[in-house]
């Protein structure tokens, strides 16, 4: 049993007179104890959107509406009132934001936002709590720390407020700690320091993390599993050395090709993915990323490509991924997955083995099925 | 912190200067004088004349604006043309009034402003929202003399509950120290006249707070929901602690600052004295007053009030901006 299970997970933001935004289409994906799991993916595909819809986060307006589950060990997060979430929250799932400096309240001293957390769920106060803050702040490499918990965010740098929103995020030892974009807003050298620093407490804690970025450097140094989404919905999971080594999903293929790479040549440019989020084909009408594919067949449109389970545990949804040498199509299970289909539309039936399964993909033959 | 107090109190010199000459000629700018005042229309050119010398008023303007200086220098603001009395005196006698006045309307106003303020932001769009945030643009609209009125209508001509002009009732004999009737009345422990004097407060102290009310109910709303969207709050919500921790502690603190601004300058506003409601009241401030020294070109009355009103009007100021680094740790008062 998976530590956090993800199972359909939909966001849908309605406001009176316009039309509903997806902004999550059933995201499903899980997490282990200990294991680091990565959410990739361009601004607006919807992976901080499924982090704060899990920590039940989402700003609360009238025209939200979150679909599917989230099961935290054993109770499903969605289904929790606002009471037992609060409880939940800051103890047993914890969340690191991306801005550190807009992250931290301006006006009261770092020392009391650490120790709030510790007498919320620790009931600690007074000077045992401010000495287990400090502890924290010196497990996250915060150097002074009694003096710092005096300070206010704006009078330390932006390494040190990231340091000390994680110190207030593993206070408590969570089992999970989500992390969103946590070091988009820094500098390099720092961003490879917290980097490390997150690796190095999930590691002596046993702390499942689940990383969120768009940043194919991170993943690749961090996460044992992977899961990258496009338009609101997981496109391809795999582990980590699978992905980078043989991408299936075009838009993972994009992904990795625009990592500029030191070992290119002079003058060579980068590849970057043509077009942006915004030319989304909506789901129903096939796949969002079609737009923007350099694999585009006629069978992209139409209809939405279901996921298909692959060889090795991994998954892609896709109708005409890239090639793997060597692989034989027959390894290969196309399955559609119930819940998937939009309602009112056919779910598009699976040729287990038999590639290519939709009709009219005859034009484009990939090079895996003619070995 | 002290350099800074230092600091703004000397700026207030050249203020004070600046503003002295530009009053100056611009009260000896207005028709008439205080001789038309006195005599009437039936003056003839010669009593008129006697007047004007008799008050130093022939003078060339500078020479007069001078001896003022000399003696503002002094402290010495002079004799009312009117009254016959020391400004001075007409001043601490009727100030006090307007003080506890602007005092009560804006407990009242921030007592219920902000409270109501941070439910309309929480309940955005709802009953309570839409109720109070027009409520608020009545409160702005409506004349205070008119509000003053019909409070004085309901609520002592027909209900009775409250006294319906003065300061307190003149038969319980109070014993004046300070001119705070509530003040004096705490001190000497006359216990009943305090509570008078507070009564005599309530009518006028609603009605002066109105606009100051609307105001503070709609700066906070909007203060609030800004918070609201803040990232810290999402990180205090992320972190687990109660809705009143989040409340109190994160979103509250943080939406008091422009609140805090407006405050300043809303008391401001109200110390420099409320001559309608005070005129519906017959409550003795310095507002009714001011405006009858205009009318009477009373100009050693005027000069001497609007300068020290000036100055109070910058003192509340200073404390305001003082109150921001108690808010605010990145102002730092220099």
């Amino acid at each position: 049993m998976a530590l956090l299970e993800v199972d359909d997970l939909s966001v849908t933001f309605a406001r009176r007179g316009q039309r509903a935004v997806r902004a999550v289409d059933g995201v499903s994906f899980s997490v282990d104890a200990g294991e680091v799991v990565g959410l990739v993916g361009e601004s607006g595909c919807g992976k901080s959107v499924t982090s704060l819809a899990i920590m039940g986060l989402l700003p609360k307006q009238p025209g939200l509406r979150v679909g599917g589950k989230a099961v935290f060990d054993g109770s499903d997060l969605l289904q929790l009132d606002d009471r037992s979430r609060r409880d939940i929250r800051g103890r047993d799932i914890a969340m690191i934001f991306q801005d550190p400096l807009s992250s931290l309240n301006p006006v009261i001293p770092i020392g009391l936002q650490v120790t709030e957390v510790l007498t919320r769920h620790r009931g600690m106060r007074g000077d045992a709590a401010a000495k287990e803050a400090a502890q924290l702040l010196d497990r996250v490499g915060i150097p002074d720390p009694k003096r710092r918990l005096k300070e206010y965010p704006h009078q330390l740098s932006g390494g040190m407020r990231q340091r000390a929103l994680i110190a207030m995020a593993v206070a408590c030892q969570p089992r999970l700690l989500i992390a969103d974009e946590p070091t988009t807003a820094l500098d390099v050298t720092i961003q490879a320091q917290i980097l490390e620093l997150l690796k190095d407490l999930v590691r002596d804690s046993g702390t499942a993390l689940v990383m969120i970025t768009h940043d194919l450097g991170v993943v690749a140094g961090m996460c044992d599993s992977i899961n990258v989404l496009y338009g609101g919905r997981v496109v391809e999971t795999a582990r980590r050395r699978p992905l980078f080594r043989e991408p299936r999903h075009p838009y993972t293929v994009g992904l990795l090709g625009s990592v500029p790479r030191l070992d290119a040549g002079r003058g060579e440019r980068l590849n970057p993915i043509p077009g942006s989020v915004r030319d989304l084909l909506p789901w129903p009408d096939g796949c969002a990323f079609a737009p923007r594919c350099t694999r585009r067949v006629d069978a992209c449109v139409g209809e939405p490509p279901q996921l298909v389970l692959a060889h090795d545990g991994r998954s892609y949804r896709c109708v005409n991924p890239a090639p793997v040498p060597g692989l034989r199509p027959t390894e290969e299970i196309r399955e559609t997955v119930p819940g998937e289909a939009e309602p009112g539309t056919v779910p598009a039936q699976a040729v287990p083995g038999d590639a290519p399964a939709v009709p009219g993909l005859g034009p484009a033959p990939s090079e895996e099925e003619t070995p | 912190m002290i350099r800074f107090i230092v600091r703004r109190l000397l700026q207030l010199i050249p203020t004070l200067f600046g503003l002295s000459l530009l009053l100056f000629i611009w009260l000896r700018r207005l028709p008439g004088g205080p001789e038309t005042a006195i005599l009437g229309e039936r003056g003839t050119p010669e009593m008129r004349a006697a007047i004007r010398q008799n008050l130093g008023l022939d003078e060339p303007i500078l020479i007069q604006y001078g001896r003022f200086v000399r003696r503002l220098i002094r402290l010495d603001l002079g004799t009312s043309i009117s009254t016959k009395r020391e400004v001075t005196t007409e001043f601490l006698q009727r100030f006090p009034g307007t003080v506890e006045l602007t005092i009560t309307a804006m407990v009242i106003a921030i007592g219920i402003g902000i409270p109501l303020g941070y439910l309309a932001a929480r309940r955005r769009g709802r009953l309570l929202d839409h109720l109070s945030v027009g409520g608020s643009l009545i409160g702005i609209c409506i004349p205070v003399f008119f509000l003053a009125y019909i409070l004085k209508a309901i609520f002592s001509e027909n209900l009775g509950w409250f006294p319906s002009s003065g300061r307190q009732d003149p038969t319980i004999g109070a014993t004046r120290i300070t001119n705070f009737f509530v003040l004096d009345g705490l001190m000497t422990r006359e216990w009943d006249a305090a509570a008078d004097a507070l009564w005599h407060l309530v009518l006028p102290g609603l009605a002066l707070a109105s606009i100051p009310l609307a105001i503070i109910v709609r700066i906070t709303r909007a203060s609030v929901l800004e918070v609201l969207n803040e990232d810290f709050v999402r990180t205090a919500e992320a972190k687990g602690l109660t809705e009143n921790v989040v409340r109190r502690r994160h979103v509250l603190r943080n939406a008091m600052l422009p609140v805090a601004t407006s405050i300043g300058l809303l008391t401001g506003g109200l110390l420099s004295g409320a001559v309608l409601t005070e005129t519906v009241f017959a409550f003795s401030g310095i507002g009714a007053f001011l405006a009858d020294s205009i009318s009477q070109r009373d100009y050693p009355v005027l000069m001497g009030f609007i300068m020290i009103i000036a100055v109070v009007y910058v003192l509340v100021n200073l404390i305001v901006d003082l109150s921001y680094s108690l808010i605010d740790p990145r102002v730092r008062v220099r």
